[in-house]
């Protein structure tokens, strides 16, 4: 591993090469050079991988493994994103290069490719990870190498770090506004929670149950179930179902899981239009596997559906298609992941420099007015400001939105009253 | 817990209970059944079983776009016709395997476990880059949705009497393959002592060909089958593969009554708990009770008595 001071002296030496390259540049095209596009001496004093014409970012998520069925259409956003940034000139006059690692599913495989990716590729952001037990495994790593992760999923909260900006929700983001909206237009008293054994579900169904048992009246949790990941076969706890007699099903079962799920429930004879059900881990993409038919009727509660009515969202959705094909769709994590790009490249202009410590003290304050999902900003503790919408699951696979917040809501990973 | 509710209520809920243990018995049964005649007629230790099933499960999705956009008017009965082939797909691609890989290595039983893990790599990511790695979302007829109102507390889902249904004609196939017809005298010849069912003139490498071949094709069906219950994508196998393991080893390696056994007390402990306990409890509870019977009877609950 190199020491201090070989890293030292391989900046000193990089930068002296790229002086030497830039200046018989500098002489042809001063305007250039010194207007449009600031020298890299000055937009880059850490040794990260920027040039005068290119700027080289890392994306990290799994294309092998379980978690590449989920991880895909991040990977497709990032890139949309990138694109597009390029086509209208890039960075700071620079054009965005991207190396791609596979986390291949496996968190230990994370943190190592983190490290190529800030050691070896110098790379000035990290768009990446999707499951909370990566990011916790990137997390040191990115700290100790002061990178920039941009995180597109919506997580369990209670983290906050200098060289993170979490695009997704936090828990009570997320969930709050739903529980507000069910009890208030379903007139729902009692709750069952059906999740998958991780930290995720658990933290956000404390949360849920919190909220519901303490800042509501007059309504209370009548089961709570966890399921190991992968779980099957859910016979018995549907029986229980029958038995108690839920006003709201409130599921966070992921993966394979939700497919079984879903289609035991409606084989059971559950019928999701009369039973009212809602979901916050299912978006389009599982859609996909679960099939509209099984999920018809069930109410899913997250920051973005593909259907949502902006012009935004219109033009987002048509770009995406037109680069990934007619038949893909377009779930929550996805737009978060588009947001990433986006909001470095803002971070970077306002701050005027590719400088990890610079961009982490100028993201607060960033607003993004081309969201996809509308409006957002990033909040001094590097979450999102952002809306929070119910969706009532259609045939076609598609959401239909029903509710919308109506001011954006602050993220609050360390909710106090719910822990 | 059952204070608030009425005696009618609590008899229909213990009666689909009863229902559910025994749906989970025949999905159990149909998972290892493929994995019992090949582990315990051949000793090998398929580690890529749950991938042979889930070859099953995509001949079914296509099977279902294929009827859908071809002959619509046939799709109510196309799930038969996907079965059919998915015996087919996972029976030949079960026998080329046999015959490229397993085949070299029956002298050393352990080496076969690595291989076939390696193979079950191989075949996810190849499922991964053909079919793409998010799920796909199969199609039913609309007969197999929905559930048979018995009385009116009492409902029974449709999908999990078909499988159970087709669950009892495997195994009653199976059984009759093995023990009435002169292939399964052949096979039992070859497990009981090969070298000697080698002089008396059987072909044993086609015994073992056509053995593994059997055994991959019954999960095939078992994969389609599972396409009502479970997901459809490149790692979907191995949601099953740790059930199936516990079962078939839990019964007894030779014996397909002994995983007949297994299924149903695993199943049954398994669905009990579930109702009375949560799901996570459930799972450890029945693991630690099968791993204290293992160690008292580490055979398994029936084993064969063999001569080595």
């Amino acid at each position: 591993m190199a020491g201090p001071d070989d890293q030292l002296q391989s900046r000193l030496r990089r930068q002296l090469l790229m002086g030497i390259a830039a200046a018989p540049l500098a002489g042809l095209f001063p305007k250039v050079a010194f207007a449009d596009t600031p020298a890299t001496s000055a937009v880059n004093t850490t040794g990260l991988a920027v040039t005068d014409t290119e700027v080289t970012v890392g994306i990290l998520h799994s294309v092998t493994g379980t978690m590449a069925i989920s991880e895909t259409g991040s990977i497709q956003a990032e890139k949309l994103a990138i694109s597009q940034i390029n086509e209208m000139g890039g960075v700071l006059g620079r054009k965005i290069k991207f190396v791609q690692e596979d986390g291949a599913s496996d968190w230990p495989t994370f943190a190592e490719k983190a490290k190529k990716l800030l050691v070896q590729d110098k790379v000035a952001a990290i768009m990446g990870c999707w499951t909370s037990a990566s990011r916790k495994a990137v997390l040191p790593v990115i700290e100790q190498y002061n990178g920039m992760l941009y995180y597109p999923t919506f997580y369990e909260g209670l983290e906050q770090s200098k060289n993170v900006i979490y695009t997704g929700q936090e828990a009570t983001q997320q969930i709050l506004a739903g529980l507000n909206w069910v009890v208030k237009e379903k007139g729902a008293k009692t709750f069952f929670f059906i999740g998958s054994d991780y930290i995720w579900p658990r933290t956000s169904n404390k949360i849920a149950r919190k909220h519901i048992e303490n800042f509501m009246k007059g309504t209370k949790v009548v089961g709570e179930e966890y399921f190991p990941l992968g779980h099957t076969q859910f016979n018995s706890v549907i029986n229980k179902l029958k038995l108690t007699k839920p006003d709201v099903i409130f599921t966070d079962v992921v993966g394979g899981s939700n497919v079984a799920f879903y289609k035991q429930l409606k084989a059971a004879g559950i019928n999701l239009e009369k039973q009212t059900l809602m979901t916050i881990s299912v978006t389009e993409d599982e859609i996909d596997g679960i099939g509209g038919d099984n999920i018809a009727g069930a109410y899913a509660c997250m920051k973005y559906f593909q259907s949502l009515d902006n012009p935004n969202n219109k033009e987002f959705v048509a770009a995406f298609k037109k680069m990934w094909g007619e038949k893909t769709v377009i779930g929550d994590v996805t737009q978060a992941a588009y947001l990433g790009p986006w909001l470095w490249k803002m971070t970077v202009e306002k701050a005027g420099s590719f400088d990890i410590d610079k961009i982490a003290a100028a993201s607060p304050g960033i607003e993004f007015t081309k969201a996809p999902e509308g409006y957002v900003k990033i909040h001094e503790n590097h979450h999102l400001w952002s809306r929070t919408r119910v969706g009532l699951a259609q045939k076609d696979g598609q959401f239909k939105v029903v509710y919308e917040s109506p001011d954006l809501i602050e993220p609050n990973p360390f909710p106090k009253g719910y822990q | 817990m059952f204070g608030d509710y009425s005696l009618g209520d609590l008899g229909s809920i213990f009666a689909m209970q009863g229902f559910a243990g025994l749906i989970l018995f025949s999905v159990y049964v149909l998972m290892a059944l493929g994995l019992a005649i090949i582990f315990g007629q051949m000793g090998v230790i398929n580690m890529a079983h749950g991938e042979f099933m889930i070859l099953g499960a995509y001949v079914t999705y296509f099977c279902s776009e294929f009827f859908s956009a071809y002959l619509p008017s046939l799709f109510p009965g196309y799930f038969f016709v996907a079965m059919a082939l998915a015996f087919l797909a996972s029976g030949s691609l079960g026998m080329l395997v046999e015959w490229a890989l397993i085949k070299r290595l029956y002298k050393r039983p352990l080496d076969t476990l690595l291989a076939t893990w390696g193979l079950s790599l191989i075949l996810q990511q190849t499922y991964r880059s053909v079919f793409g790695p998010r799920e796909v979302g199969v199609v039913l007829p609309d007969w197999l949705l929905g559930s048979l109102p018995v009385t009116d507390t009492i409902e029974v889902p449709i999908n999990g009497v078909f499988v159970m249904c087709l669950t009892a004609l495997i195994t009653i196939a199976v059984g009759l393959l093995m023990y009435k017809a002169r292939w399964g005298r052949q096979v039992r010849a070859v497990v009981q002592n090969r070298v000697m069912a080698g002089a008396v003139g059987i072909d044993t490498e086609r015994v073992d060909r056509m053995t593994f071949g059997l055994g991959c094709g019954i999960a095939g069906v078992a994969g389609s089958a599972f396409t009502m219950i479970g997901s459809t994508g490149p790692t979907s196998g191995q949601l099953y593969i740790v059930d199936t393991f516990l079962i078939v080893v839990f019964g007894g390696a030779a014996s397909l009554f002994g995983t007949i056994a297994s299924a149903f007390s695993i199943s049954q402990t398994q669905s009990t708990l579930e109702f009375f306990l949560s799901g996570s409890m459930a799972k450890v509870i029945t693991l630690l009770t099968v791993v204290a019977i293992l160690m008292l009877r580490p055979q398994g609950l029936f084993t064969l008595k063999v001569r080595r």
